[in-house]
C-alpha cells in the first residue's frame, strides 16, 4: 500500500512542481471557452439551445481531463527515455501495483487540472445549475481521469520512443476529443457520426458532467456512469497487461 | 544463488547472448569482464528481469525469471549502468522512493539514507533537485540508492564507469562490508581488469555473447601461461580490451558488429 502511495506522491510533486505545465494547459481551455464560448454563443441561442457557454464548459473540463491524463498516462515514455522506469520496473513489487500507484497519481493531477479549469470558467460566466453538484463532480472527474491515463498507459507501454507521442495525440486524442460532444450536442447528428459518437467513452464522461453541472444529460446519469466504469475497468485491464509486458 | 543454463538472448538477427552456462553460488563476488557490446548488460536486464531470454533458464535465489519475476524481484538490487533517477526529485526524495518501494522500515531508511549520502558526499546537497547535479554527482546518487537496501544479491552493471577514485573505492569498501556481515551475493561487470582483479573471487571473460573462460584470476592466468590478468585476457579473445566509454544500449554496439561481419 505505502508503495502505490510513493508512487502517487511522486506523479503529484512532478505536477505541482512544474509550474509551466500548470499554466501551459490551462491555455487551451481558456482558448475554447473564450473563442468558441462567446464566438457561437449567438448561434447557438438563436437555435433555441440556450446559453453556449454552458454548454460548452463541461466539453472543456471533459477536454481538460482527456488531455491532461493521456499525457499523465503517456509519461511512460519519458521514464523509459530518462531511465526511471527501470527503477520501478526492477521494483520488489507486482507490475500491476507499478502501474496501479502510476495511474492513480495521473489521474489526481489530471482532476486537479479540471478542478482549476472548471473554477476558472466561473470567470467566463459559468455558473452549474445546482452549487451543491460540484462535490459530486470531482469523484465523476477522477473516474474519467482514470479511464484515460490508463488509456496513455497502455499505449505508452507499446511505444519506444518519443516519435510515437504526436502520432497518438493526432490519431487517439483528438478524434476522442472532436467525436464526444464536448463541443456540440448530441441530437440530430447525421447517423454515421452518431455512431462513431456512441463508442467513445469520452462522449459518456461530458454527459454525465453536463448532468451533473447542469442537469441535462443525453444518455441519462446512470447509463454515463456504467460506461465509464466499464470502459474504465476495461482501460485499466488492458493498461497493466500492456504494462507488465515493458521490457527495459 | 545465480544459476544460468544455455543462455540466449536475440534482437532480431543479431544475438547479443550466445549459449552462456553458469552458476553463483551465495556469497561470493562474482565478476563478468568483457569489452563493450559483449553482452553483460543484456546478461544482467536478463537476470533482474527487465528483458526476457529468447532460450535458456535463468533461476535466482531459487526463482524462475520468467516465471516467478516477483519473486525473484524480492531477491536482489541493482545499480544501472544507465542514468535511472527522477531528475524532477530531489537526492532526498529518489532515496526515500527507493527505500519505500524496497520495504526499508523508516528508522533504518533515515538513518542509511543519511549515511550513504555522506559516504558519496552528496548529503549537503539533500534537497537539491537531481537536475541540478553534474554527472559525476548524479552517478554517485545512483550508487548510494543500490546500496540502500540489502537484498541477497546486488547487482552492478558497470558501478565505477564515471567514478571518481575515490567514491569508487568506498563503495568497494561498502560492499565488501555488506558481503563480509550479510553474506550478499555480489555480481558486477566491468572492464576494468584491475578492477575484476582486485574485487571477484571469481571472474568470467565474455566476449561476443560467449563466455569464454571462467574461474578465479590466477587460474585465468595459469590457463593461458600469461603473467598478468591483461595477458589472460588477450590469449583467451585475442585482444586488448577496449578502453572506451561505455554509453547507450549494448544492443546497437552489438547491431553494428553484426553489420560489419556481413
Amino acid at each position: 500500500m505505502s508503495k502505490i502511495y510513493i508512487l502517487w506522491l511522486r506523479q503529484l510533486k512532478r505536477y505541482l512542481r512544474s509550474r509551466s505545465r500548470i499554466v501551459g494547459a490551462l491555455a487551451q481551455p481558456m482558448l475554447y471557452l473564450a473563442a468558441l464560448g462567446y464566438g457561437f454563443g449567438s448561434v447557438f441561442q438563436q437555435a433555441g439551445q440556450g446559453s453556449y457557454l454552458l454548454f460548452l464548459t463541461p466539453g472543456v473540463v471533459g477536454m481538460t481531463i482527456i488531455f491532461t491524463s493521456m499525457f499523465s498516462g503517456m509519461e511512460v515514455i519519458w521514464d523509459r527515455q530518462f531511465g526511471f522506469l527501470k527503477e520501478t520496473l526492477v521494483a520488489p513489487m507486482p507490475r500491476f501495483n507499478v502501474m496501479l500507484g502510476r495511474t492513480l497519481g495521473g489521474a489526481t493531477v489530471a482532476t486537479l487540472q479540471a478542478l482549476i479549469v472548471l473554477v476558472a470558467s466561473l470567470l467566463f460566466g459559468f455558473r452549474p445549475g445546482n452549487w451543491l453538484m460540484l462535490i459530486a463532480v470531482v469523484p465523476c472527474m477522477f473516474l474519467l481521469s482514470l479511464l484515460f491515463t490508463a488509456l496513455g498507459t497502455a499505449v505508452a507501454s507499446a511505444l519506444s520512443d518519443m516519435q510515437g507521442f504526436q502520432m497518438i495525440m493526432n490519431f487517439l486524442v483528438m478524434p476522442l476529443f472532436f467525436f464526444s460532444g464536448a463541443i456540440y450536442p448530441l441530437a440530430g447528428l447525421p447517423p454515421a457520426l452518431a455512431v462513431v459518437v456512441s463508442v467513445n467513452p469520452l462522449t459518456y464522461g461530458v454527459d454525465a458532467l453536463r448532468g451533473l453541472l447542469l442537469g441535462a444529460s443525453h444518455y441519462g446519469f446512470l447509463v454515463d456512469l456504467g460506461v465509464m466504469l466499464g470502459a474504465t475497468l476495461l482501460c485499466l485491464w488492458f493498461g497493466s497487461r500492456m504494462f507488465q509486458r515493458i521490457e527495459a | 544463488m545465480i544459476a544460468v543454463q544455455n543462455l540466449c538472448r536475440r534482437y532480431g538477427e543479431v544475438v547479443a547472448v550466445d549459449d552462456i552456462s553458469f552458476a553463483v553460488p551465495a556469497g561470493e563476488i562474482f565478476a563478468f569482464l568483457g569489452p563493450n557490446g559483449a553482452g553483460k548488460s543484456t546478461t544482467i536486464k536478463i537476470l533482474t528481469t527487465l528483458l526476457r531470454p529468447t532460450a535458456g533458464t535463468v533461476r535466482v535465489n531459487g526463482h524462475d525469471v520468467v516465471t516467478e519475476p516477483d519473486k525473484v524481484r524480492r531477491s536482489f538490487g541493482i545499480v544501472f549502468q544507465d542514468p535511472s533517477l527522477d531528475s524532477e526529485l530531489t537526492a532526498w526524495e529518489n532515496m526515500e522512493i527507493h527505500g519505500v518501494l524496497y520495504d526499508v522500515p523508516r528508522k533504518q531508511r533515515r538513518e542509511r539514507i543519511e549515511r550513504l549520502l555522506t559516504l558519496v558526499e552528496l548529503w549537503d546537497r539533500k534537497d537539491s533537485r537531481v537536475l541540478t547535479f553534474s554527472g559525476g554527482m548524479r552517478r554517485r546518487l545512483e550508487i548510494a540508492r543500490g546500496l540502500l537496501h540489502h537484498p541477497k544479491i546486488i547487482f552492478l552493471d558497470e558501478p565505477t564507469l564515471g567514478l571518481d577514485p575515490q567514491t569508487r573505492n568506498q563503495m568497494w569498501n561498502y560492499l565488501r562490508e555488506l558481503n563480509r556481515a550479510e553474506g550478499t551475493t555480489v555480481f558486477f561487470s566491468t572492464h576494468y581488469m584491475d578492477e575484476a582483479e582486485r574485487i571477484a573471487a571469481r571472474i568470467a571473460i565474455i566476449d561476443h555473447g560467449r563466455i569464454v573462460a571462467l574461474g578465479t584470476a590466477s587460474e585465468l592466468k595459469q590457463q593461458t601461461g600469461g603473467a598478468s590478468l591483461e595477458d589472460a585476457f588477450l590469449a583467451l579473445t585475442g585482444k586488448h580490451i577496449r578502453e572506451e566509454t561505455a554509453g547507450g544500449a549494448d544492443m546497437m554496439r552489438a547491431f553494428m558488429r553484426g553489420q560489419m561481419k556481413r
